[in-house]
């Protein structure tokens, strides 16, 4: 037995909890730590797990944090109340991140340096180098199985299902049986030897729930592939970067599946890989420009790149998709680490005046469908559409609702003219206003011998895309593209409000993955005696639900995850609104944002205005974040 | 301006086979400097298609930026056409080309446009071997931006401001050719008889085509210490050989000696004639091609013709074997897998 007598209550909780793995990158963790989240996510509890990873192939120190919540919160809580370490290098960091009363679990086949103990804190030593070497020759199965063998010693310790965890791997290894017995063996070595030895199941543990439904659990990445692939992509034009290079990889996975012409065997899609993010959107552009459905995903150096070329498909109205998987700037920055810091850069891409249209997925679900609606919209404001996701939905599982699709949509093309419309028509003028919503209609190349052929250009045109410096023409097409401006009002995803149970005039905006943790903040909030009502901003231009929304209250708090307050700042010069009504909540350390975060920093805004913490609060929502 | 298109139009101008006139492949009134060389590149190309009867609306004329970039809206009028940003032609014809297959893509483009800012794009567009003809309007400067030197400007080459240039130059044939480039020529704008055969030869060949055409910048680079100017060119160049183009359809009923050496027949069909006047280049022998282009730099002249030609070239939609049938046609049916297919990738989530 290595328990160790704590000074302080062992933490309790059934089936709510946060578990953090410390690993080396580069040994195989990431898969087992995958199998434990999702045996869980099997048992029918909520979770939601986190990869906390460097930028780097081997050795370095990576995390992977798994938020489990019976009561459904996914967001970060902050905090830890398990920590696994395998991973001598940052063994000093993890017991310091541990609650008081959590639990530290390490492989103690070497003691534990005396000068790391924590009395308040449960120390668990598994000897798992030893099981490994005495069960293992080859050196890469001692690494590899290392980690099944804790999951294993984590079944018994939290008293999981023991048979969703064979059956995970039975699924996981379909085609591959050879691998399936021992790995189910290495599973139990570490169950086993919790049982025998260990005080099994600790004060945390876990119970079957049928909190999950139909739910499925994926990540944003691969949901955005799916969604440029029912969208109707069929030009895919990139630049690899973290983290959104899995966008075009599920893309490509998936269009060879089912993007594969019956009759050739050829295919009904083409990806080129750029030589940098300026060529991946002027393909897209050419693309779009050519009558396709085209698209390409990149994170925020790639958006700095593709600027000039942003601004020329803004003045030439050319639709243009673009998925940014966001991460902490800038290039040299930290590429693994997430962040929502695009936002201006996105929303005002390119010199002259421009504005561009944003989306602010903040599920998979969601990824999936304004991925697909982004090919829509692009088409019918002709305009690029640039969804704005992080690497935190990007990259992670994400517990979400199911993809659904309606096979009686159809794909929203905009105004095109077909042949038999340009022979009906005496006058095409390409920017010309003709339906007085600011959007014109144009012809794709090839399409009529003689009529409506275009030269397409920035703005040095009329409405007939007759070449001309004049001022006033250059005016009017401007004034016609602000006019634009408000129609896209109109398209773009409406914000959700959620009211709060009791009236208040205060409230909270947020946007993309804060979602989750400011929900949970609001209701440690709400047993704190503070209510908000709460706007989920969804896409820019705002809409005039969120001018409302913000005039109606006193005080709003805007929460996101960067320095600069950039959502506040886009709310400011859109709106006029002055400092004292927005106030910033923000998180830009790279992590995730926390709940306890938020209801910190909310709370420290309204001062003395805030009643004492209720008792069983304090227990679930410390104070730190 | 020097393109002046006649108001008055003879009604018995002679037609191509799909009926139209040289004027239906025409564009705007030059606004280019008057004896720019840019605007006698745009008569030949103007002269090409229509002798080669390819409906206008059948080509995409793509640019960058400068004078030359201005050039597509010196002609063919009835096409489609794209100025895009400096630079950045090769991904926006990219991007077209993947959509639809079936265009003509006529790619236009500066030494400035070219061997500067999108030295990367030209690159990466040689090594993809896109379906297009890529035609550089080389003068040496960037005459748009009032006459500095670019890459292209030979060493020891000054223009009518400036010192000689210090720096070495970039040879975009030369180049094109180390990348891989399925076609390569160079020719000179002043020179009608050369160009116009090559450039219906680069619009048969089935992979990326590079024409570097010498196009003399009259304003700020056509003075006696330049090496692109009218007088120079015409003292150095030296051309392989002499080409002449012959449509696949007059090939049937002209009958050329098959199997001659000196014949070569197209993708489509269509048949070139080389009368080399260069014993020493095997134009379908990268290695001999960029030997003689060596060669010839070497000595002070300027290479042009056609130096280097694949036969078997395999274009971008070869190597990603995208459906015969242009992208941009495709509709719900083909690019949707449905519901059900989307209910299956679900189960697999859980
Ligand atoms: C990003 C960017 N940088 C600079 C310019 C300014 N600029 C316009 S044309 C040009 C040079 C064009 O030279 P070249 O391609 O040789 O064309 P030419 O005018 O000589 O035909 C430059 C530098 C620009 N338009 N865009
Ligand atoms: S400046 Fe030079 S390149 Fe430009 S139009 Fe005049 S002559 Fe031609
Ligand atoms: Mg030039």
């Amino acid at each position: 037995m290595s328990s160790m007598k704590s000074s302080v209550t062992p933490l309790e909780s059934v089936n709510e909890f946060v578990i953090k793995f410390a690993n080396v990158n580069g040994t195989g963790s990431a898969s087992a730590n995958n199998l434990f989240a999702k045996a869980l996510f099997r048992m029918g509890l909520p979770v939601s797990p986190k990869n906390i990873f460097p930028s780097n192939i081997q050795g370095l120190p990576t995390w992977y944090e798994v938020r489990v919540s019976e009561k459904g919160y996914l967001g970060r809580r902050g905090g830890v109340d398990i920590m696994l370490s395998v991973n001598p290098q940052s063994m000093p960091q993890d017991i310091q991140e541990v609650e008081a009363g959590g639990y530290f679990i390490y492989d103690n086949t070497k003691p534990l340096d005396l000068r790391l103990i924590r009395n308040d804190v449960n120390i668990i030593g598994i000897p798992l180098t030893r099981i490994c070497n005495e069960q293992y020759q080859d050196p890469r199965q001692r690494q590899l199985f290392k980690n099944v063998i804790y999951v294993g010693a984590l079944a018994a310790l939290l008293d999981m299902d023991f048979k969703a965890l064979t059956e995970l791997v039975a699924d996981q290894f379909k085609g591959k049986e050879k691998l399936i017995t021992p790995n189910i063996h290495a599973l139990e070595l570490g169950h086993q030897y919790a049982s025998e030895n260990l005080k099994c199941p600790l004060g945390i543990r876990v119970r079957s729930a049928d909190e999950v439904g139909d739910k499925v659990l994926l990540d944003g990445n691969t949901a955005l592939g799916l969604g440029a692939i029912y969208g109707g992509a069929s030009v895919a034009a990139w630049y690899p970067i973290t983290p959104s290079t899995s966008v075009v990889d599920a893309f490509e996975k998936y269009a060879k599946r089912l993007r594969i012409d019956a009759g050739t065997g050829r295919t009904n899609f083409a990806i080129v890989q750029a030589e940098d993010e300026l060529a991946a959107i002027g393909m897209v552009i050419g693309a779009s420009w050519n009558g396709a459905r085209a698209f390409t995903a990149t994170s925020g150096p790639g958006v700095s790149l593709m600027a000039e070329f942003l601004g020329l498909a803004y003045f030439a109205e050319i639709p243009t998709v673009l998925f940014d998987v966001q991460r902490a700037g800038p290039s040299t920055g930290m590429p693994t680490r997430t962040q929502q810091s695009d936002i201006l850069a996105a929303a005002y891409a390119s010199h002259g005046d421009t504005k561009q249209v944003l989306l602010f997925p903040s599920t998979p679900r969601e990824c999936f469908d304004f991925g697909a609606l982004s090919f829509d919209l692009a088409e019918r404001l002709q305009t690029p559409i640039i969804l704005m996701t992080d690497l935190d939905l990007g990259m992670n599982d994400n517990m979400s609702e199911p993809l659904e699709w309606d096979d009686s949509r159809r794909y929203d093309r905009g105004k095109v003219l077909s042949a038999e419309q340009l022979d009906a028509l005496d006058d095409f003028g390409r920017y010309l206003d003709v339906d007085g919503d600011a959007i014109c209609y144009r012809t794709i190349p090839g399409t009529h011998p003689d009529k409506g052929v275009f030269f397409t250009r920035g703005t040095s045109r009329d409405e007939y895309a007759v070449y001309t410096e004049k001022g006033e023409e250059y005016e009017k097409n401007m004034l016609r593209l602000l006019r634009k401006w408000d129609t896209i009002k109109e398209h773009v995803p409406k914000p959700e409000v959620t009211e709060s149970a009791q009236e208040t005039d205060s409230a909270v905006i947020y946007f993309g993955t804060s979602e989750e943790s400011s929900r949970e903040a609001l209701d440690y909030l709400a047993q704190d005696g503070v209510h908000l009502n709460a706007m989920r901003v969804r896409a820019f231009p705002f809409n005039d639900e969120v001018k409302a929304f913000i005039e109606k209250h006193r005080e709003v708090f805007v929460i996101e995850q960067n320095r600069d307050a950039q959502l506040r700042t886009l709310l400011m010069a859109e709106f006029e609104f002055g400092p004292d009504k927005l106030k910033s909540v923000l998180c830009f350390d790279g992590n995730p944002i926390s709940a306890r975060n938020i209801r910190k920093q909310i709370k420290k805004h309204l001062g003395g205005n805030v009643l004492p913490l209720h008792k069983t609060v304090a227990a679930s929502a410390g104070e730190s974040a | 301006m020097s393109y002046q298109i006649p108001s008055f139009r003879h009604p018995d101008l002679p037609v191509n086979d799909l009926g139209y006139t040289r004027a239906d492949y025409e564009g705007s009134i030059s606004t280019l400097c008057a004896g720019c060389g840019h605007d006698s590149i745009s008569g030949s190309i103007v002269k090409a298609v229509h002798e080669l009867s390819i409906a206008p609306h059948h080509i995409a004329k793509l640019s960058g930026i400068g004078c030359s970039s201005k050039a597509p809206t010196y002609f063919l009028g009835k096409s489609h056409g794209f100025n895009s940003v400096h630079g950045r032609m090769p991904s926006v014809v990219t991007g077209a080309a993947m959509a639809n297959r079936d265009l003509l893509y006529l790619g236009v483009s500066g030494d400035g446009d070219t061997a500067s800012i999108g030295m990367g794009q030209f690159a990466h567009a040689v090594r993809r071997n896109l379906n297009m003809v890529y035609i550089v309007m080389n003068n040496g400067c960037y005459g748009l931006t009032k006459g500095q030197d670019s890459a292209t400007a030979d060493e020891g080459s000054a223009s009518k401001k400036g010192d000689p240039n210090p720096f070495s130059a970039i040879d975009l044939p030369g180049m094109a050719l180390q990348l891989g480039a399925t076609f390569v020529a160079r020719s000179f704008s002043g020179d009608k008889e050369q160009l116009v055969p090559l450039i219906k030869a680069a619009i048969s060949h089935h992979g990326f085509a590079l024409i570097d055409v010498i196009s003399p910048c009259v304003t700020f680079n056509n003075n006696p210490a330049s090496t692109k100017s009218y007088e120079f060119v015409r003292e150095h160049s030296e051309a392989t050989g002499t080409v002449d183009f012959v449509p696949m359809k007059e090939e049937i009923t002209t009958r050329y000696h098959a199997g001659s050496p000196h014949e070569v027949t197209m993708h489509d069909g269509s048949v070139i004639h080389l009368n080399k006047v260069d014993e020493n280049l095997d134009p379908f022998d990268r290695g001999s091609a960029m030997m003689t282009l060596q060669r010839h730099r070497d000595a002070g002249q300027i290479l042009t013709g056609l130096i280097y030609m694949d036969r078997d070239s395999r274009d971008l939609h070869d190597v990603l074997e995208t459906s015969q049938r242009p992208l941009n046609t495709l509709g719900e049916s083909d690019l949707c897998p449905g519901n059900k297919v989307l209910q299956t990738i679900n189960a697999s989530l859980r």
